[in-house]
């Protein structure tokens, strides 16, 4: 375990030294957030009943575009190499990256969503939700797209095309994170019953996004 | 012939050169008696002509997962076994079952125009088969996006494989989402269970398209086959040249 998290210290070191990497994505959050009320008008009523889903489509879209750069580095300098020479699984340090990336870049979508929560006019039970469903919801975002990012970097390509291999395998989450929220808020099931659906996803993920991205870097590597 | 003799690239061009035609004729033949017994089928006491447009398009939303399937089988032969015939399996077969899939789109929303007045619901098997295309385009858009042909086949088997388990999940998910915000009741389709009239040229006109998927999928893997061929002679030629 100790290479494990030797891993995840190293690349929270690099993503928060590098300036602007936790920061960054916070800040595409805010400008999603901020381009709704322009495009559907300042209706505050409209806004609080479709916030909950302009929420977590922009904390979709700030999770995937930050996965570009997560394995392109290390495959450019060849520090995957030497990483995937280690007596680590691939799987595990791929696993290790993906905690380290959710840490430095998810946990601060979760952190700011209760201020973008208030700029759409959410009430307080729905702002819980939301930020609950953030923090169950982001990891399995992270983790399934870890083998989107794994082929990005690769490949050298760029985010959109982790955004067309990502976003159909996200909408189970997105279905259940964006019904838990409005379950908390108007019923009529409770909270709870989608809300394990999205754990039960988020694990799924933790445990298929690993696998597959190591499967990815060794398919790449030919 | 042990099933292996056909994983010969030179055998199996040889076998499918024989058989292809066949398949072809066997297609059209089978094809021509579904269409017209649906045109005889009784019209539908709710829905009229329209449901006419239902024997070509269940077909397609089979086809559209049968080739899913397809690719997944073959992506299991690309990982595990590494064989090239798989690989030209899989890249012939994403392009067919795409179209199945669109095509199945398309009919199924010009029947719905005048069925539920409206091209286009989100209904949990509309939204599903929706995401089924999304997948088809995603693995086509990764095959495209690499140059290397031998590390693009390993790429997309894994991409496919991933999506395959999704499948069912997204599947769940889409009825659940459906379900809860509205009932299914609008969306049966008239409220009848499938009678014996109707089902029988259904299952002439689905026979009929798999004979089609089978045979643009084993001409797909000719070119395909051929192309490689071409490019490594090209190569060779160009190498011969230098020298």
């Amino acid at each position: 375990m100790g290479a494990f998290f030797a891993v995840v210290r190293r690349d929270m070191a690099l993503s928060l030294g590098a300036g602007g990497g936790a920061g960054l994505g916070v800040v595409f959050f805010l400008s999603v957030i901020t381009v709704v009320p322009f495009a559907v008008g300042p209706d505050l009523v409209l806004l609080a009943r479709i916030g909950p889903a302009i929420l977590w489509v922009g904390a979709l879209l700030a999770s995937l575009i930050g996965l570009e750069r997560l394995f392109a580095a290390d495959v450019e300098d060849g520090s995957l190499d030497a990483l995937s020479l280690s007596s680590m699984p691939l799987e595990l340090t791929a696993a290790a990256k993906g905690l380290a990336h959710w840490l430095a870049t998810g946990l601060p979508l979760v952190v700011a969503a209760p201020a973008l929560a208030l700029m759409l006019n959410l009430e307080p039970a729905a702002i819980g939700a939301v930020v609950l469903t953030l923090l169950v919801g982001t990891p399995a975002v992270t983790f399934l797209g870890l083998v989107g990012a794994a082929f990005a970097g690769a490949f050298r390509r760029g985010g959109l095309l982790i955004a067309v291999l990502v976003i159909p395998l996200a909408i189970p989450v997105l279905i259940f994170a964006v019904s838990a929220t409005s379950a908390a808020v108007s019923g009529p099931v409770p909270f709870g019953t989608p809300f394990r659906v999205l754990l039960g996803l988020a694990l799924f993920a933790i445990v298929l996004g690993p696998v597959a991205a190591a499967a990815a870097l060794r398919a790449a590597r030919g | 012939m042990p099933v292996l003799d056909l994983a010969n690239p030179v055998r199996f061009m040889k076998l499918s050169d024989r058989v292809l035609p066949w398949l072809a004729a066997a297609a059209v033949a089978v094809l021509c008696v579904g269409f017209v017994l649906a045109f005889r089928a009784p019209a539908d006491y709710q829905q009229g002509e329209t449901v006419r447009i239902m024997y070509i398009h269940v077909p397609f939303a089979w086809l559209g997962m049968f080739g899913y399937t397809m690719m997944a089988l073959s992506s299991i032969g690309i990982l595990v076994w590494r064989h090239p015939l798989a690989d030209v399996a899989h890249k012939a077969a994403a392009p067919i079952g795409a179209t199945f899939t669109a095509l199945c789109l398309i009919t199924g929303s010009l029947w719905g125009r005048p069925m539920w007045g409206t091209y286009w619901v989100w209904d949990a098997r509309l939204t599903s088969m929706l995401v089924l295309l999304l997948l088809y385009l995603g693995v086509m858009a990764l095959r495209a996006a690499i140059e290397d042909p031998n590390r693009a086949g390993r790429a997309v088997a894994v991409l496919t494989l991933v999506g395959f388990v999704n499948v069912p999940i997204v599947k769940f998910s889409v009825d659940w989402w459906n379900t809860l915000h509205q009932p299914a009741s609008v969306f049966r389709m008239g409220g009848s269970t499938i009678d014996g009239s109707l089902l029988w040229p259904l299952m002439t006109c689905a026979v009929g398209f798999t004979l089609v998927f089978l045979a643009l999928h084993m001409l797909g893997m000719r070119t395909e086959i051929l192309r490689r061929r071409v490019q490594a002679l090209e190569a060779r030629a160009a190498a011969e040249a230098m020298a």
